[in-house]
Formats: structure tokens, C-alpha cells, sequence
């Protein structure tokens, strides 16, 4: 027993060793250097140690940047969502023998770089792109239209990116529901809208907040599709802390941003995370 | 059961895989146009990919990718799987709710949020300012979580009768270890071992904070390149990969269905 006690540790202990050097302190250091101020040659120093980072990042000409990134996460949380449930939907119902497949089909593109997927959107919407090229083609229209560079290019961008990590979530939680419960309420008369409103949304529900979590903290923490998709005027959080991190150096003050990214990133996570208990314990 | 087909739905969810590959049979196709600038289709050419071989920097980038991901998929696969092991023998209690945390924490972590962090760390207490042993160390940070929890999913339904069973008949700790539990996982291991390549191989956010002068990697070259502008080079260069990637995964999907026939049939 003793023997097996001493193994087990020795399993643990290499990979936890690695995760508390290489993640935990480096996450801690991001806290300490927040408390201090830049230096004339874009070093740290800790002269007068206190919260002025955090009191930046407060100030009203910053607001706009962060009410920016949270739009771009909510809408393509709430896209990816949308776009996702149906096909999750049939996938589970009507997938037969064939769901794994047609899962693999739909982590397939996740293979393909994140950076090549982001720079194919570009040669589609660029103004002699794709869809410009097929519009005038048509005749639709003379000139091109603006599509790069514009909100709705990062929003379909990150959507694109993060839409399979909505649709695993959302299958797993419906092949789970029971399809007797659906016909239970078709059989006391309700129609198949209020079946799918009051049965199964609610019971697909903890699938729900679990796509939402997977879509919205990478799309919080992009940095590359606002920069390629939305060109030199979209700012977001993780955009100026790139900046301030590799051209700028002000690292004080994109640790204090990077600080507030990870607790709201933690917060909401274990939030999520107390509700999904509660609504499958309940 | 009435199994009522559902055209509309079923037209939907072909248009969202539609959707899903589009770009990247566009990107492809495109590293065959013979057009510079437009996406206007001049004709068939394969004169981006001979281009490509006489382009240092393009090469230089590949090998840095490369060395970091065999650095980070050896070290990540035996960390993980050790970790995945241990992880599935603790049954509950405070420890393994300890251990769990530190393991799913990396994987909610925002990537710039890491990125930063290793900079910081390795800037100001090791004074280092990027290389190619640096961004290796950041991939196994956040790629060991991924093995961890898949050599565990396995690990878990492995009956520990098998092991004790062959320290009964006299195999020592390691032996039993190579003989017994090691084959008995390794699909997992060798799943495992796959996603930290993909991981070590794609990665940009992370990468971008922890490559120094001269440690480019072949994502971070492709985006400072693509940042002013498309060219067909790079579609060239992303077909190879994706082509690449693709056939990888074929591969493995066919090694591990073997193994699972081969176990249901046995002899």
C-alpha cells in the first residue's frame, strides 16, 4: 500500500511540477508586475507599487476598447450558438451510424492552422476577393464592396474559427436527452415549437453554456482575427496588450489588462460551471 | 420509433459543412492560379510550390517548427501520460480537486494571457528574451493538460488486477509498467501525442511572446507576411500543410481502428 502511495506520486509529480513552474508562477509574476511602472528603456521597476494600472484601465478613453472586444466575443458567441445547435441536432437525431464521421468532419477544419484559416477569409472577402469577384461577375455591383476590414469580418471570422468547439458541446448535451421526453410532450398536445422551448432547449441547456464558455474566452483572448480581418482601426483588449507587450513595452500596464482578462476568464468559468452543476444535479 | 427525415435540417446542416470547408478548397485551388494579384483564374500553374523551396527564411521557419515540436511532443507525452496515470488513481478527495484545477486551468486560460505570463518569466528571472528552447517550454505548458486527460479517460477503465496480476508472476514495477500498463494505454498515448503536435505546430498567440531573433516559426512567419498583404506563395504553403496535416490524421485514425480490431478479435 505504502508502495503504491510513493508510485502514484511519482506519477504526479513531474507533470504538476512542470504546471506550477511554467503556468502557475508565470501567472503570478503578471500579478506583481501589474503593481509596478514602466521604466524609461521599457523595463519594470517597483518604485511606487500600487494599483495606477488598474485605474488606467478604468478610465473612460479606455472603456470603448473593452465594450469593442466584449461585442465581438457576444456576437460570435451568440452566432456560433445559433449556427451550431441545429446541426448538432442533426447530427444526434439523424446521424445513424454515421455521427462519428460527420463529427470528425466538423473538427477537421480545427486541424488546419488558425492562422491559414483566418488568411483564407481574407483572400474571399479582400476587395478583388471571392465574393467581390462573384458579385461583379453577376453584375450585382460595379464596384467593390468593403467586406475586409469591416466588424462583420471578424465577427465571421471568429465564428468560422470557433464554431466547432460550439457544436461538440451541443451534440454530447442533446444525444444525452431522452427523445421519449420530446414525444411525451408532442403526445399531451404540444406542438413541436413548444416541445423544442420547453423540452428540449431547457434540458440541452448545461450543452448551451458550455458551447457559450468555449466560444467566448478564446474569442476574448484572439488577437489575430481582430488584426487581419478587422485592419489597423479594430481595437480590442488583446490586441493593445499585444501592442504594449511587443512593440509599445509597457508591460505594467498590459500585465494589469492581462490580470483583469484571466480573473473575469476564472469568474465566469466557475460561475458557468455552478450553474451547469445545478442544472444537472436539479 | 418514427424516424421523421427532416429535408430542411438536413439541407441546413450540409450548407454549415459547406460553410466549414470552403475556405480552405479555396485557399488550395488558388495555389494554382497563375495570377499574382487577382481572383481572376489565369490558367494552371504549379510555379508556387518550386518557389517556395529557394525561400530561406520560409525554410529557417520550418525547422524552428518542427525542432520545437519534437522537443514538445516528447516531453509533453511523457509528462502527460504519467500525469494522466496518477491522475486516474487518485480516486476523490482534496488532492485530486487540487490536481485537477492545476490541470484544467491552462486549457480556460486566454492564449495572450499565457503568452505574456512566459514572457515575463523568462524575461525578467532568467533575463532571456525569446528562443527556440523557450517557445518549446511554453508549448509543453499548455499542451500537457490535453495528453493528461486523455491517457486518463483511458487509464480509468484499465482493470488494476492486470497490473497486480503481473507482479504476482514476478515482474518488477518497470516491467510490469512496459509490459502491461503501457500497451494497454497506448492509443491514448499515441491521441495524446497527436493534439500536442497539432497544438505545438499551429500555435501563434503564445509563440509570438516567446520567439526571439531568429526563432520564427513557420505560423509566425505566415502572419508577418500576410499582414501586408495575399500571395499566392502562401496559399502554396498552406496547402502543403493543410495537405500535410490531413494525411496525418488519416494515418492515426487507421493505426488506432487497427489496434481496436485487433483487440475485439484476439489471436
Amino acid at each position: 500500500m505504502h508502495g503504491d502511495r510513493t508510485r502514484d506520486a511519482t506519477y504526479l509529480l513531474p507533470g504538476l511540477a512542470w504546471l506550477v513552474v511554467f503556468f502557475a508562477v508565470p501567472l503570478a509574476i503578471i500579478f506583481v508586475v501589474s503593481l509596478g511602472t514602466r521604466d524609461q528603456y521599457g523595463g519594470v521597476i517597483f518604485d511606487n507599487v500600487g494599483i495606477h494600472n488598474y485605474l488606467r484601465a478604468m478610465e473612460p478613453d479606455f472603456i470603448p476598447t473593452v465594450i469593442n472586444s466584449l461585442r465581438y466575443a457576444a456576437l460570435t458567441t451568440v452566432f456560433s450558438i445559433a449556427i451550431a445547435y441545429p446541426i448538432a441536432y442533426w447530427i444526434s437525431r439523424y446521424g445513424g451510424r454515421r455521427k462519428i464521421l460527420l463529427l470528425i468532419l466538423v473538427m477537421l477544419p480545427f486541424w488546419t492552422s488558425w492562422v491559414i484559416r483566418t488568411y483564407a477569409w481574407m483572400t474571399i472577402l479582400r476587395d478583388n476577393g471571392v465574393v467581390n469577384g462573384i458579385l461583379e461577375g453577376l453584375g450585382v455591383i460595379d464596384a467593390p464592396i468593403a467586406l475586409l476590414n469591416t466588424d462583420l469580418a471578424v465577427v465571421l471570422g471568429m465564428t468560422y474559427g470557433f464554431l466547432p468547439f460550439a457544436i461538440l458541446p451541443l451534440y454530447v448535451s442533446i444525444d444525452r436527452l431522452d427523445p421519449a421526453l420530446v414525444a411525451a410532450a408532442r403526445d399531451l398536445y404540444a406542438s413541436g415549437r413548444a416541445a423544442f422551448w420547453h423540452v428540449t432547449l431547457p434540458l440541452t441547456m448545461p450543452g448551451v453554456i458550455a458551447a457559450a464558455l468555449l466560444t467566448f474566452i478564446p474569442a476574448m483572448g484572439d488577437f489575430v482575427t481582430p488584426d487581419l480581418l478587422g485592419g489597423a482601426q479594430t481595437i480590442t483588449v488583446a490586441k493593445i496588450i499585444q501592442t504594449l507587450f511587443l512593440s509599445s513595452k509597457d508591460w505594467p500596464f498590459g500585465a494589469a489588462l492581462g490580470f483583469l482578462l484571466i480573473v473575469t476568464t476564472i469568474v465566469g468559468t466557475v460561475a458557468t460551471l455552478r450553474i451547469l452543476r445545478r442544472e444537472v444535479i436539479g | 420509433m418514427r424516424r421523421d427525415r427532416n429535408p430542411l435540417l438536413t439541407l441546413y446542416s450540409l450548407a454549415v459543412y459547406v460553410f466549414l470547408f470552403a475556405p480552405i478548397a479555396i485557399l488550395i485551388l488558388f495555389s494554382f492560379n497563375d495570377s499574382k494579384r487577382n481572383f481572376v483564374w489565369r490558367g494552371f500553374t504549379l510555379r508556387w510550390y518550386p518557389e517556395l523551396f529557394g525561400n530561406e527564411a520560409l525554410l529557417h521557419a520550418l525547422g524552428v517548427t518542427l525542432q520545437v515540436a519534437v522537443i514538445s511532443v516528447v516531453a509533453t507525452t511523457i509528462l502527460g501520460t504519467l500525469l494522466g496515470l496518477g491522475l486516474a488513481r487518485l480516486r476523490s478527495g482534496a488532492a485530486s480537486g487540487a490536481a485537477d484545477t492545476l490541470i484544467l486551468l491552462p486549457m480556460v486560460t486566454p492564449e495572450v494571457v499565457m503568452g505574456i505570463s512566459l514572457l515575463l518569466f523568462f524575461s525578467l528571472v532568467f533575463s532571456a528574451n525569446g528562443s527556440t528552447w523557450q517557445i518549446a517550454i511554453a508549448h509543453i505548458a499548455f499542451s500537457i493538460s490535453y495528453v493528461a486527460i486523455i491517457v486518463r479517460a483511458r487509464a480509468v477503465s484499465l482493470d488494476p488486477r492486470m497490473e497486480e496480476a503481473a507482479r504476482d508472476l514476478g515482474a518488477s514495477p518497470r516491467e510490469a509498467f512496459f509490459h502491461v500498463t503501457l500497451p494497454l494505454i497506448a492509443p491514448a498515448v499515441a491521441a495524446g501525442a497527436l493534439i500536442a503536435f497539432a497544438l505545438s505546430f499551429d500555435d501563434l498567440i503564445i509563440t509570438s511572446f516567446n520567439a526571439g531573433v531568429g526563432s520564427s516559426t513557420l505560423p509566425l512567419y505566415i502572419y508577418s507576411r500576410i499582414r501586408f498583404g495575399v500571395t499566392p506563395e502562401i496559399n502554396a504553403i498552406s496547402t502543403i500543410i493543410v495537405v500535410t496535416t490531413a494525411l496525418l490524421i488519416l494515418i492515426s485514425m487507421q493505426v488506432s481502428s487497427r489496434r481496436t480490431r485487433r483487440k475485439v478479435v484476439p489471436g
